[in-house]
């Protein structure tokens, strides 16, 4: 470990010589060099205008393994409530600090995050880091980069997991810059080995192939994870679990980002949310049989998802687009009629927990994802179905 | 006037790779390479402000000498200077090389307003270049831009999408965004601009061009992620198949929904065993 000058930055103005309590910054030739006095205490980073010092935590060959401890995941907020993500994140960071045995910790930035705090904790969180500011009411990348910072440097993870969400996505890889690390996106499998490297598994090329990617000799090891990919936190509370805050200075709230008008929308149901998801695909002859599938989810309580190309024939909106381009889903049930099973598709589907296929063509590729494959004219059975379901409900109704 | 950078890359233009189960090596059909769709709308977006505003638009790429084809239609669409960062020590560069050959590339260019980016690549598929050069620049970021309003003396006005919100901003100059599809329709691409650009420069700029730091910082020596391996995505064993009449199947499909709970249970028992 050691502080390094970026010479192309360094314009030898010599701010730092002016805060380092060690002497152990020298001006030659123009340009900071960092003798062996230096006590690694990091005071000289924010003194520098030009961004030229860095903490080289985890370099070749010379840094400890050991220094890097726990596993960190960023919590995110949503319109002033926990985000479901938050949950699946400490789901897997559990899993791994078990396989570690380390400690799981989880920072939460947002206006009012406190109030989360208690409630972290019950899902197998070692500590929760808390940013709880008015300024933070809104995601702006400095002040949230900030904050997560604070709590990376005083922890010194090995492993840092964000989601793969549009903050997650904005966040993750400033703070990569940041620690000169590696940040591996959309990963869909992690797991540790022995020695502590973090084995990331995403898609590539489209969903084609499988990429294993490891971050060997740079801490912490950051990955994004894509919501509704992991397995959401148990409850448990463990002995010890304590709220830490993230006391963050005016300059550090500070941001060239203005918020001048927030819009909510009408939350519409939504394909990531449901507990049941009927999806079709091309299958369907005409715009009009779309009506089979929200007759059958509006049977099952469930949301309706497609494929890519009834999106692109105006079919159906593209929040209801299954899969690497569309959204991940792991619903409890997925009935998927008319559709072939591209892995493009299967990426977004295969998490679900039941899946029931129904394709005439028995060589269809998403009989290979489905527990149950139908093998059968679709326009034959879904009505059926449909009629056969209203008349139990019917029944039910008179009792 | 202002000064646009946008950052654009050659990219294969079918992702239709299949991997050899057996060998494990990649099979892709053709080499047909082009801009990344999302750069083409990055760059449609700096050409539009150009045109309201004043000012120049210098597109950047780092890639292998062939990657000069996507600075020839970007100056076919109305971009006014093109560099190209090419060195043998920037090859196998990740995410975190990659923002930082480009940063440098961009310091070298001096007073810039405003960096687009793609919002991702069809190839990489990150979408983490685009903020990794702002936080190397320290400028503030929005990712997914889905509108470009105007540039005024608060900085760049912005809407941007996050899902449940529609968010209007403005972000101070220098600033970097990225853009998704939604942002505009990219121009087709001028015969008349490619005859009078068909003899303009690229600049060439190597790793000593851009840097003073060695080679630690570039390529595959300055990437922290490593590549361990690639393999076809596995599928899941547990199948079954259920074949029989269309009302077999519908019978068989409504009683296990209603077992499974899926479906309120009625009072009457269920029929089809009678
Ligand atoms: C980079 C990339 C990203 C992509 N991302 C996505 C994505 O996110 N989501 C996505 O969905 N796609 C995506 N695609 C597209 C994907 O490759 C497939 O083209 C698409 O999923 C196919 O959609 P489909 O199954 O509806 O259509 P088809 O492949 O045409 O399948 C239709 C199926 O319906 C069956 N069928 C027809 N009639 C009947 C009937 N009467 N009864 C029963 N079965 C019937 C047929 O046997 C066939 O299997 C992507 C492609 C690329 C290259
Ligand atoms: N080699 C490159 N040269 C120029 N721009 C790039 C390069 N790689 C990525 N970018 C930019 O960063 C965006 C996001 O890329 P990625 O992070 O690979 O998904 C792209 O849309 C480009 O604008």
């Amino acid at each position: 470990m050691e502080i390094r000058v970026l010479k192309d930055r360094c314009t030898g103005c010599g701010l730092c010589l002016t805060v380092c309590p060690f002497a152990a910054m020298e001006l030659s030739n123009g340009s900071i060099e960092i003798n062996e006095a230096c006590r690694l205490c990091r005071l000289c980073l924010p003194a520098c205008p030009e961004d030229a010092l860095y903490f080289a935590g985890a370099e070749q060959g010379q840094w400890n393994r050991e220094a890097f401890q726990g596993v960190m995941v960023v919590g995110e907020m949503l319109q002033g409530a926990l985000h479901p993500v938050t949950l699946e994140l400490m789901g897997k960071g559990r899993e791994l600090a078990d396989q570690l045995g380390q400690e799981l910790h989880v920072v939460l930035v947002g206006c009012n995050s406190g109030q989360y705090g208690q409630h972290v904790l019950q899902f197998g969180a070692d500590a929760v880091w808390i940013a709880d500011a008015p300024e933070l009411e809104y995601f702006r990348v400095e002040p949230y980069a900030n904050a997560v910072e604070y709590a990376v440097n005083k922890v010194q993870p090995n492993i840092l997991l964000l989601a793969a969400t549009n903050t997650g996505r904005s966040l993750g890889p400033r703070l990569a810059v940041r620690f000169r690390t590696g940040l591996t996106a959309d990963c869909t499998y992690l797991h540790v080995k022995a020695n502590g490297d973090l084995v990331q598994i995403r898609p590539a090329f489209g969903g084609n192939v499988m990429a294993q990617i490891i971050t060997p000799r740079h801490r912490p090891q950051m990955a994004t994870v894509r919501y509704k990919m992991m397995e959401p936190a148990a409850a448990q509370r463990r002995p010890g679990a304590r709220i830490e805050r993230i006391p963050l200075a005016d300059a550090q709230l500070r941001s060239g980002i203005t918020v001048h008008s927030v819009k909510t929308r009408q939350q519409q149901p939504s394909i990531s949310e449901a507990e049941v998801v009927v999806a079709v695909g091309r299958g369907l002859k005409a715009q009009k049989d779309m009506q089979l599938a929200y007759d059958l989810a509006e049977l099952l309580n469930g949301q309706v998802g497609v494929t890519r190309p009834l999106v692109e024939m105006g079919w159906a909106d593209h929040t209801q687009q299954i899969g690497l381009s569309g959204r991940s889903i792991r619903p409890k049930l997925l009935i998927c009629f008319g559709i072939s099973g591209a892995v493009q598709f299967n990426a977004g589907a295969a998490s679900s927990g039941w899946i029931v296929a129904i394709n005439e063509d028995p060589e269809a590729a998403v009989f290979q994802m489905a527990h149950y494959g139908l093998v059968g004219d679709l326009y034959e059975i879904v009505p059926d179905v449909i009629q056969g379901l209203r008349e139990r409900r019917a029944q039910h109704a008179v009792f | 006037m202002v000064h646009i950078v946008v950052c654009i890359k050659q990219v294969p233009e079918s992702r239709d790779v299949e991997m050899d189960p057996v060998t494990g090596s990649l099979l892709r059909e053709g080499a047909a390479s082009v801009m990344n769709p999302f750069d083409l709308y990055g760059l449609e977006a700096a050409i539009a402000l150009k045109e309201h505003h004043g000012g120049t638009v210098t597109v950047i790429t780092m890639g292998p000498p062939q990657a000069e084809d996507v600075i020839r239609e970007a100056y076919m669409m109305g971009a006014d200077r093109g560099i190209m960062l090419s060195d043998r020590e920037f090859a196998g560069a990740d995410t975190l090389a990659t923002s930082y050959t480009l940063s440098q590339g961009i310091r070298r260019l001096g007073d810039v307003d405003l960096i687009i980016c793609g919002l991702q690549t069809t190839d990489g598929d990150t979408a983490q270049v685009g903020p990794g050069i702002a936080e190397l620049l320290g400028l503030p970021h929005e990712a997914a831009v889905q509108t470009v309003h105007k540039v005024d003396e608060a900085g760049l006005w912005v809407q941007r999408d996050m899902g449940d919100m529609v968010m209007e901003l403005s972000l101070k100059l220098p600033c970097l965004i990225t853009v998704t599809r939604q942002v505009n329709q990219p121009r087709l691409l001028s015969f008349r601009r490619k005859m009078a650009t068909k003899d303009w420069p690229v600049e060439v700029w190597n790793r000593a061009d851009i840097s003073a730091d060695g080679p630690d910082y570039f390529g595959l020596d300055g990437s922290p992620t490593q590549v361990e391996r690639m393999f076809p995505p596995e599928p899941h064993d547990q199948h079954e198949r259920w074949e029989g009449t269309s009302r077999d199947l519908s019978e068989r499909l409504q009683k296990w929904l209603l077992d499974e709970k899926f479906v309120e249970q009625g009072a009457a028992p269920w029929k089809s065993e009678s």
